[in-house]
């Protein structure tokens, strides 16, 4: 089967992309699939604090671009899964140095050995964001059930349905999914938030989950695992469930309800 | 083989500014705004120059910079109209045409009916897809069609009629050279601002029980008016 390249994007900062595009390698990777996820964020890279391999960068993303280095010198081999490869990117540039051109030499290299690339965007519609989507076969729209977040991600969805490649070549559109962040069914239950079943008619486009609000995100990402690697963590288990749908596989929506809390979970509380 | 004729009659709208204005320095702000909010509306769109009551203007240079001046906002300065016989020499120098003087006083309301201006046969452009936000439509010369939702900040703009047989979350701006026959229809009334030549009403102004409905929109004596489909 053909590499495939898929980008997370929002259009909105801070509502997800990083945690997503960790959790997801991640959860490929899991499933046996040799996957590598690329920062774009260039000048404010994230991804590798959130895989947690920010003491281990000697090459970036844009050194290869420019063939100061090559793909085996910049490439981090994560340590919990030998599938999964974390391609950071350069925090003293900025994201002027993102030549087409350098980035589409760079993925076809990696097509070659990867199953899955993962292009974690910037936030904006401008260069940076832009050229994370060009070259995908599938997107991950990361979205908050909130107004702002919802309008960015539709004007996301239009760069992508207008500006990728493969809608300048007019070949069979990027697949484009749906992934609701940071949801919180007791806020939606008492009207604070939206509800997936806005969020789908504002968007139109299929769901491919839901991931509840949870501590553990924030733990997850100062300790450097990805959220996946958290086997009790709620987050954790709908990003597991996530990357099954994509995998093609049914999944109940889990995390969608409000809980009804038993009596112990009152008194000890959990995250 | 057919012989044709040489030259052919046919109808444009065009934009008449009045040469006062490029002196005026709100009007390039005002410009400026307008020309950034719909570009592609305005991106080389012909332009005549009204120079009645001007004093001035009686050489080339001065046609030559109030070409440059509109260029620069992506507007093509082609003739003049009402210009005096010193005028009309120094801009036919410049290559500009004579417009004839039309009836319609600059300051009027802006309802007037354009002459008729969609070449013939033009065919209604048709979108399929949902219109995100941050996209403009332009239907330059006919009808728009669109079969699916329109996102909130998404534009719609025809020189005829606007259907929308969906949602419009977004702007509709109806007869844009002038049509004040044109009409907006929709299944279901949401959006940000509708507009029928020029004449507009804004979210809050729309009507609270038309509001979610199917309506059309047209002028009527000059006045926006909202009934159900």
């Amino acid at each position: 089967m053909a590499a495939q390249v898929i980008v997370v994007t929002s259009g909105k900062g801070g509502v997800g992309k990083t945690t997503t595009s960790a959790a997801f390698a991640a959860g490929l990777a899991l499933r046996g699939h040799k996957t590598v996820v690329i920062d774009f964020d260039v000048g404010l890279r994230n991804l590798d604090l959130v895989m947690g391999c920010e003491r281990r960068v000697v090459f970036d993303f844009i050194n290869v671009i420019n063939g100061d280095a090559n793909l085996n010198q910049a490439l981090i081999k994560d340590k919990r899964n030998d599938n999964l490869y974390i391609f950071p990117t350069s925090q003293t540039r900025d994201k002027d140095a993102l030549k087409r051109e350098g980035v589409e030499r760079v993925l076809d290299e990696l097509k070659k050995t990867f199953d899955y690339i993962i292009c974690d965007s910037p936030a904006g519609i401008e260069h940076g964001a832009v050229t994370a989507l060009y070259f995908a076969d599938s997107a991950i729209i990361v979205t908050n059930p909130e107004v702002s977040s919802v309008r960015d991600s539709d004007r996301i969805i239009g760069i992508l349905s207008s500006r990728s490649r493969r809608a300048e070549r007019s070949e069979p559109p990027v697949d484009i999914h749906l992934l609701l962040t940071r949801y919180d069914p007791d806020r939606v239950a008492r009207g604070e938030m939206l509800t997936v079943e806005d969020v789908k008619e504002i968007l139109s486009i299929p769901l491919l989950g839901v991931i509840p609000e949870s501590e553990s995100v924030l733990r997850a990402s100062n300790t450097g695992t990805p959220v996946v690697f958290e086997t009790d963590s709620s987050a954790g288990r709908a990003y597991v469930d996530a990357v099954a749908r994509f995998l093609g596989e049914q999944r109940e929506m889990r995390f969608v309800k409000p809980e009804r809390k038993g009596f112990f979970r009152v008194l000890f509380g959990r995250a | 083989m057919a012989t044709g004729t040489l030259v052919q009659g046919a109808l444009f709208t065009v934009m008449v500014v009045r040469a006062g204005m490029l002196r005026d320095p709100s009007f390039e702000h005002e410009l400026a705004r307008q020309v950034e909010r719909s570009p592609r509306f305005f991106r080389d769109a012909p332009v005549v120059l009204d120079l009645r009551n001007m004093p001035g203007f009686e050489t080339a240079d001065e046609f030559l910079e109030a070409r440059d001046l509109l260029r620069h906002f992506t507007l093509a300065l082609v003739g003049v109209q009402n210009a005096q016989p010193a005028q009309l020499e120094a801009a036919a120098a410049c290559g500009l045409g004579s417009f004839a003087p039309t009836a319609a006083q600059p300051a009027r309301a802006p309802a007037q009916p354009a002459p008729p201006a969609p070449a013939a046969g033009q065919r209604a452009r048709l979108v399929t897809q949902p219109v995100r936000s941050g996209t403009q439509i332009y239907a330059r010369g006919g009808d728009l069609i669109v079969t699916a939702a329109v996102s909130p900040g998404a534009e719609l703009i025809a020189d005829g009629n606007i259907h929308v047989y969906s949602v419009l979350r977004g702007r509709a701006l109806a007869g844009a050279s002038g049509d004040a026959g044109a009409r907006i229809f929709c299944s279901r009334l949401e959006a940000e601002l509708v507009s029928v030549a020029g004449r507009y009403l804004v979210s809050d102004q729309l009507p609270a029980d038309q509001r979610g409905h199917p309506v059309q929109i047209a002028l009527v004596e000059d006045q926006l008016t909202i009934t159900g489909l």
